[in-house]
C-alpha cells in the first residue's frame, strides 16, 4: 500500500535545521540544492578536462550545452559584453534546470526525514527569491560598472513623470522572476499529487512529462530574462 | 465564528483568483497559437524559429495565471488572516 503514496506531498512542513535561536534553515532545500550543485560541478569539471580536437560523445554533449547558454547570453547582451555575464547566466540556467529536474527525476520518497520531505529546491520560495535578488544585484552592479553615475539617468527616461514607475519596476522585476519560477514548479507538483490521490497509476505520467518540459522551459525563461534585464541596463 | 468565516471567504477567494487569472492568458495564448499556425502555413521553413518563440511567449503568458495560483496558494496554505 505504501508504494501508492510515493507521490504524496506535504504542504508547508519543513525539516528545520536550527543553527541558532533565531536562524533556521529549511533542511530539505539546503540538502537537495547542495546535491544539485555538487552533481553539476562534478559533471562539468570532469567533462572539461583533457578536451580533444575531435570531440567524443560526452564532449559533444557538453559543447552543445555550452553553445546553448552562450546563445542565450549572446542574444540579449551582444558580442561586446556577453563574455562577462556568461558565467552568471549559465550558472542560473543549469542550476534552475538541475533543481527542477531533480524534483521530478529522483525518487525522494525513499529517503525519510523527521518532518517535511525532500523535493526540488525551486519549490521553496526562498531559493527562487534568492536567485531573483542575485539577478537584481547583478544588473545594478553592471549598470554602475558600465555607466557610472549616469546609470541613474535611466530612471527619468523617457520623461521625468515616469520616475515612480521606473522605481517600481526595480521591485517588480525580481518579484515576477521569483513568482514565475516558484509558481510553475509548485503548480506542477500539486497537480501531480492531486492526480495521484485520485488514481495513482499511469494517469499522472503525462503530467509528470509535462512537468519535465515545463521545468526546462522555466530554466530557459529565467536565464533569458536575467540576460535581457542586464542587457537592457548596459546597452 | 470569525475564523470560520475568514476560512470560507479565503477558499472562495482562492477559487475566484485562479479562475479569473485563467481567462486573460487563455485568450492570449489562443490568439498567439492561431497566429503561429498562420505563420507556419505561410512559411513552413520557419517552423523551428516560430515554435521556439511561441513556447517562450506561452511561458510568459502562463506566468500571469501562475501569479493568481500563487495568491490562491497563499490563501489556502499560508493564510495571514487566520
Amino acid at each position: 500500500m505504501a508504494i501508492l503514496f510515493l507521490a504524496k506531498i506535504e504542504v508547508g512542513s519543513h525539516f528545520y535545521i536550527h543553527l541558532t535561536e533565531q536562524l533556521h534553515f529549511h533542511g530539505e532545500t539546503v540538502l537537495v540544492s547542495f546535491l544539485v550543485i555538487c552533481l553539476l560541478s562534478c559533471a562539468f569539471f570532469f567533462t572539461s578536462r583533457n578536451l580533444k580536437q575531435v570531440p567524443d560523445s560526452v564532449q559533444n554533449f557538453v559543447e552543445m550545452a555550452y553553445e546553448f547558454v552562450k546563445n542565450i547570453a549572446f542574444a540579449s547582451l551582444g558580442p561586446a559584453h556577453f563574455r562577462e555575464f556568461l558565467p552568471f547566466i549559465a550558472t542560473l540556467f543549469f542550476f534552475v534546470l538541475g533543481s527542477n529536474w531533480s524534483g521530478a527525476l529522483i525518487p525522494w520518497k525513499f529517503f525519510e526525514l523527521p518532518s517535511g520531505e525532500l523535493a526540488a529546491p525551486t519549490n521553496d520560495i526562498n531559493t527562487t527569491s534568492c536567485l531573483a535578488i542575485l539577478t537584481s544585484i547583478t544588473y545594478f552592479i553592471a549598470g554602475f560598472k558600465f555607466k557610472g553615475l549616469r546609470y541613474f539617468a535611466r530612471y527619468i527616461k523617457p520623461s521625468v513623470f515616469l520616475l515612480p514607475i521606473n522605481i517600481i519596476e526595480d521591485f517588480t522585476k525580481p518579484l515576477s522572476l521569483n513568482f514565475r519560477l516558484f509558481g510553475n514548479i509548485v503548480a506542477d507538483e500539486l497537480t501531480v499529487s492531486v492526480l495521484c490521490s485520485l488514481l495513482p497509476i499511469f494517469v499522472p505520467l503525462p503530467i509528470m512529462v509535462l512537468g519535465l518540459f515545463a521545468g526546462s522551459i522555466q530554466a530557459l525563461i529565467f536565464s533569458t530574462l536575467a540576460a535581457a534585464y542586464i542587457g537592457e541596463i548596459i546597452e | 465564528m470569525v475564523d470560520s468565516l475568514v476560512a470560507a471567504a479565503s477558499v472562495i477567494a482562492a477559487a475566484i483568483a485562479v479562475g479569473f487569472a485563467g481567462i486573460g492568458p487563455g485568450i492570449g495564448q489562443g490568439s498567439a497559437a492561431g497566429q503561429a499556425v498562420e505563420a507556419i502555413a505561410r512559411q513552413p521553413e520557419a517552423e523551428g524559429k516560430i515554435r521556439g518563440t511561441l513556447l517562450l511567449s506561452f511561458a510568459f503568458m502562463e506566468a500571469l495565471t501562475i501569479y493568481g495560483l500563487v495568491v490562491s496558494l497563499a490563501l489556502l496554505f499560508a493564510n495571514p488572516f487566520i
